[in-house]
């Protein structure tokens, strides 16, 4: 009895339209972000993320409305990422019916905002999402870098210093991201969520590179993760989040079945 | 009609609250999502919810003279407190350097602790306790109609609350030691959990919560 470890499903979102290939047999619309998230829901998903890969700042607000119809019907906690970069782009999401919101670009650009968003709405809701990369040679300890641009610019911001630091600045949760693995599907970079997790107080989400539900179990037994976030393997319907939880509990891990 | 009334004192997001209850209730209730006192007098059921810090909550209660209709209304109608709506009923909460709270329930609202670690891994636990986490009904109840013993509800806090009087307790959760989740006396139940987001078992109390009487009897 106690606290389950979270499976979080994440789905890309563009101009209001689930992309990255979602494809269920038994969906009307595989681009409907409410139809999806219904499902993920019915599969017994414990969040779900939407990232907002909308190149264009006119077209944000149409995130606002897929927020609000997805909360209308969806009764799980919903994080928003991808262009939160005011205290105006945080409350509008929350007001939609977001729970938390997930900052990256902003706060390496300026980390006060950070402090700002957890002063103003509290920790609870402020997810901080670290895209870190390997930059030590071979045979050095392993170090992590703070890298910007989808994992093209580095920062030279070590990613252990930069997870305590925004921990220190209100952020409730941290989303770590190998931009080594991510799409890769050979599993999480389990050295740097397990380095994160150690040094941070808050829960820790792993995210980038699952292939397979072996590597879920990975993020919490070996990587230290309080939840695992993964996208392609749950929209090509490869495995069900029923499936990878079932997995994860036969694993000896402690989740809502 | 019935009115199901959602105290709003500008902390926080009262929406998803609001559309889980119109998601639920029964058929023929509206949902008001109100700062005035006089809408929240007038509603047959009242639903107090909240998130953030203990200390805004208490000061932006007062400033909109809402905590003399939280007092009221706690001792009249259906009454549902959820997560910092439940905290607040106490006398004290360590929270923000100590801040006095409402004192409906004698009691005090405590800090986990940063050294808290899990009793049979011997782990560190995070905090905030977030996420899906088992609620023990301690006694019957009308509103855990239909929900399992034992199930799981979505928490996010880092205080919890513990009551002078043990016969308020209603639900106990474990995280690195037994914590009260949910108290209820006569026409109050109040929970640290968020039922509006915990999928079914949340929204069966909520349902539950919109057909409630205000009495005890199972």
């Amino acid at each position: 009895m106690g606290l389950a470890k979270r499976i979080i499903p994440c789905l890309d979102v563009d101009n209001g339209r689930v992309v990255k290939g979602v494809q269920f047999v038994d969906i009307r619309d595989a681009g409907d972000p409410v139809e999806v998230a219904r499902r993920y829901d019915r599969e017994g998903a414990d969040e779900i993320t939407f990232l907002d890969i909308t190149a264009s700042s006119d077209d944000r607000e149409t995130m606002v409305h897929v927020v609000e119809e997805v909360a209308a019907e969806v009764f799980i906690p919903l994080t928003v990422g991808g262009g939160i970069r005011t205290l105006e782009d945080i409350r509008r999401m929350l007001n939609a019916g977001a729970d938390k919101v997930a900052i990256n670009t902003a706060a390496v650009f300026r980390p006060e905002f950070v402090r700002e968003a957890t002063e103003r709405f509290g920790s609870q809701c402020i997810v901080v999402a670290i895209d870190a990369k390997q930059v030590n040679e071979k045979g050095e300890e392993p170090r992590w870098e703070i890298f910007t641009h989808g994992g093209r610019k580095p920062t030279g911001i070590d990613a252990i210093d930069w997870a305590r630091k925004m921990v220190d600045y209100g952020a409730g949760e941290l989303l770590v991201t190998s931009m080594d693995r991510d799409g890769t599907k050979i599993g999480f970079d389990l050295p740097l969520t397990r380095a994160i997790s150690d040094a941070v107080s808050v829960p820790v989400i792993a995210s980038g590179g699952v292939g397979n539900l072996e590597h879920l179990a990975e993020g919490v037994l070996e990587g230290a993760a309080d939840a695992v976030l993964a996208a392609s393997i749950f929209h090509f319907a490869e495995y069900s989040i029923h499936e990878a939880k079932e997995r994860m509990a036969a694993a000896g891990i402690e989740m809502r079945l | 009609m019935k009115t199901i009334a959602v105290i709003d004192y500008g902390m926080g997001n009262l929406r998803s609250v609001a559309k889980a209850l119109e998601h639920v209730a029964a058929p023929g209730t509206r949902i008001d999502v109100t700062s005035d006192p006089e809408r929240v007098y007038r509603a047959d059921r009242v639903v107090f919810p909240g998130q953030g810090a203990a200390r805004d909550c208490m000061r932006e209660l007062q400033s909109r003279g809402l905590d003399e209709v939280v007092l009221e209304c706690s001792r009249q109608k259906p009454f549902l407190g959820i997560c910092m709506g439940m905290q607040v009923l106490m006398e004290f909460s360590e929270e923000n350097a100590g801040t006095d709270c409402l004192g409906i329930y004698s009691g005090k609202v405590l800090y986990f602790g940063d050294d808290l670690t899990d009793s049979v891994s011997g782990l560190r636990l995070k905090i905030p306790h977030m996420g899906w986490n088992q609620i023990h009904q301690a006694q019957p109840h009308p509103l855990w109609k239909d929900i399992d013993q034992d199930s799981r509800f979505y928490f996010v806090h880092s205080y919890y609350v513990q009551p002078d009087d043990t016969g308020l307790i209603a639900g106990e959760t474990h995280y690195g030691r037994v914590f009260t989740s949910v108290i209820a006396r006569d026409n109050v139940f109040a929970i640290q959990a968020h039922p509006e987001k915990s999928a079914a078992a949340g929204l069966q109390l909520l349902s539950n919560f919109s057909r409630w009487n205000g009495e005890t009897q199972t």
